[in-house]
């Protein structure tokens, strides 16, 4: 059978197998990707896993996303005949609240699972709801390989998986405050460290580098990616 | 006194030269028996996923060869495949032949690199100088076509930079080398780079032997390596054991001939797999793969000397023109000036890439709102995977043996801390 024979199967048989608890997000290069509910999280994995038809044996990759930015661009290329373009990009830094309500669609953590005996592979999103901080299930139960991955979504997103059994930082430093990898947090950090003579010590200081975009965010309609011209394209 | 203190916490690492680079390792010993092993990590955490999202596609290749930096191309091939996934390009023919070699001379390198490095630290020096005197072609190939030793960047979404070049840089008299020296050592340089690879690969399953001859049967080597870290093949894929982890405890898989990419459905070569899924067995799958990389390698020389052609896409929303071009083409100015001022959308949507790393799947993962910047890039590294489950593989072991697996797991920050 061929890859997207599989594929085609595979789709078939969680649409029969899952019905209205995983959706279908359409893709633009033929990957099967779904999102579901958090609280069906657990299960789902599980019966993923176990059931011979879907033998997801291993967990590939999980990653936290923070959609805050998403499709947005700093720079306007529209208005631009009236107003021109700005030299450069303002920034406004954003300092959340410890009691922000998140959108509902901002954070979501992003599985990758692979099955060895049928050669597929599967894309799970779930969003964490609009908790305060992000609260997802982990499945460490169900995949073993998801406790560093966790972490790491845990430490560079601040999204806590219920269940996970060592809940720690991984890759920032000893005492590290914040989530770098969340959208508002500085590209260039909020603090720096130097070695002071006269203390002899270490000290952390606020950040005197400035945030600045050498190459602005752009986003172009560009049809040449449009479903009907990548058909055409086929076709010809 | 004895008794009470049988039980202590040991620090090893981040210095420890058999921690190959930046690990730090809590362990909880009782007297010489690992009880529990938690690694810390993140020393060398750059952020690279967070400074992609800061910069056109194009400017993030060169921190791609940063990530596993004894790996280089495989990394950047992960990257442009993504990217081109999303894109929907079709790359030249060419190109994915030399991608190819280059994989293949990656894979070489990495295993090279490894075997010196494991055999140094169980106790095999020779090793270590045998495995560089190799890598030093290798590195020249990279040099040649790249200009860069290490970090290449010759990759791009669409191609390869340039096509091979037409000689190999030779070797000049020193006070170190007479003339003599220097004309033994240029003997193989005198021709098109091609020509030198297919002498390296004339001349390297002589070297594997001797290799082999070394370590395979040495009473030492098995005792360090025989029994011990041991993984079931069950275990190894609910860990997400991938590459000659994977096939040493083995599972037959390999995304080269699994989920084939670029040009390797079109190329003859085998899958070595272990039985008992030890620190030895993952030896000799890493030194088959050195033989059968060597087969893949002199297959894309045969091929790329019989077909010339295109190692770009012809699409300058993409790939930039040539000067000449430029010179006379309004038009070619215009795609050469948004090119470098802002380089190229890629359509949304997310894209899930993987290429068969030298030390297992490294698979990127792309997300696009559209944008000439990624939005989230995300770099799945095997070594990450394989680190995580440090812990089950020592417990149980001796102090001595946890440099054997953590040489086994072929480690490099890198691309576990990234």
């Amino acid at each position: 059978m061929s890859l997207n024979n599989r594929y085609q199967a595979l789709a078939a048989s969680i649409a029969e197998r899952f019905g209205e608890q995983l959706h279908q997000v359409p893709s633009i290069c033929d990957e099967l990707t779904y999102e579901l509910d958090k609280a069906d999280l657990v299960h789902v994995a599980t019966a993923l896993r176990d059931e011979p038809g879907f033998a997801f044996e291993s967990l590939v990759d999980l990653c936290g996303v923070d959609y805050l930015q998403y499709g947005e661009s700093e720079w306007q290329t529209r208005s631009a005949t009236s107003s021109g373009f700005s030299r450069g990009v303002e920034r406004e830094v954003i300092v959340p609240d410890a009691d922000t309500v998140f959108d509902s669609q901002r954070f979501a953590a992003v599985y990758h699972l692979l099955s060895l005996s049928h050669n597929t592979r599967l894309r799970l999103r779930v969003y964490t709801g609009a908790s305060n901080p992000p609260i997802i299930p982990s499945v460490v139960g169900v995949w073993p390989s998801a406790n560093w991955y966790e972490r790491e979504a845990f430490d560079l997103f601040g999204i806590l998986f219920e269940g996970h059994p060592d809940l720690r930082r991984i890759l920032t430093d000893y005492g590290f405050i914040g989530h770098p990898f969340r959208k508002d947090f500085p590209l260039s950090g909020n603090v720096e460290v130097r070695y002071d003579e006269e203390q002899g010590r270490v000290v952390y200081e606020p950040v005197q580098i400035e945030p600045r975009t050498l190459v602005p965010r752009t986003i172009r309609d560009d049809n040449r990616y449009s479903d009907e011209i990548r058909k055409f394209g086929d076709g010809s | 006194m004895a008794a009470e203190f049988q039980n202590f916490t040991l620090n090893f690492g981040p210095q420890h030269p058999a921690a190959h680079g930046v690990l730090r390792l809590i362990l909880e010993m009782d007297g010489e028996t690992i009880q529990k092993a938690d690694p810390h990590i993140g020393l060398l955490h750059r952020a690279t996923e967070k400074l992609a999202e800061s910069k056109p596609f194009n400017q993030s290749i060169g921190y791609m060869d940063r990530l596993d930096y004894v790996s280089m191309m495989c990394n950047e091939h992960g990257y442009v495949l993504a990217i081109e996934k999303l894109l929907g390009t079709k790359v030249p023919v060419r190109a994915q032949y030399i991608r190819v070699m280059f994989d293949e001379i990656t894979r070489i390198l990495n295993h090279l690199m490894w075997l010196g490095a494991h055999g140094l630290d169980i106790g095999a020096m020779t090793m270590f100088l045998y495995c560089f005197r190799e890598r030093e072609d290798l590195m020249d190939c990279y040099e040649a076509v790249s200009g860069s030793r290490m970090h290449a960047t010759y990759y791009r979404p669409g191609g390869v930079y340039r096509d091979l070049p037409d000689s190999m840089p030779h070797y000049q008299p020193s006070k170190w080398h007479n003339e003599k020296d220097v004309a033994r050592m240029n003997a193989a340089r005198s021709g098109t780079m091609l020509d030198f690879i297919q002498d390296f690969t004339d001349r390297f399953p002589a070297r594997i032997d001797e290799y082999e001859t070394l370590l395979t049967d040495n009473r030492i080597w098995k005792q360090r390596t025989v029994n011990i870290g041991v993984v079931s093949p069950e275990r190894a894929k609910a860990l997400g054991f991938t590459g000659p982890m994977l096939r040493g405890s083995g599972v037959e898989w390999d995304l080269r001939k699994k989920q084939p990419y670029a040009v390797y459905a079109d190329l003859d070569f085998d899958i070595p797999v272990g039985v008992n899924g030890d620190c030895y067995d993952r030896y000799l799958v890493r030194v088959e793969e050195l033989r059968q990389s060597n087969r893949i390698v002199r297959q894309c020389v045969e091929w790329l000397r019989k077909n010339p052609g295109p190692v770009m896409v012809d699409d300058h929303k993409l790939v930039p023109p040539t000067r000449a071009e430029m010179k006379g083409d309004m038009e070619s100015l215009i795609h050469h000036f948004k090119l470098f001022t802002e380089g190229y959308s890629v359509p949304a949507g997310e894209a899930y890439a993987a290429v068969e790393h030298p030390k297992g799947e490294f698979g990127v993962f792309l997300i696009s709102d559209g944008a000439n910047k990624p939005y989230r890039l995300k770099v799945r590294a095997p070594g990450f995977a394989h680190l995580s489950a440090m812990n089950e593989m020592v417990e149980g072991h001796m102090l001595a043996d946890v440099v054997a697996i953590i040489g086994t797991q072929d480690v490099v920050f890198g691309e576990i801390d990234r």
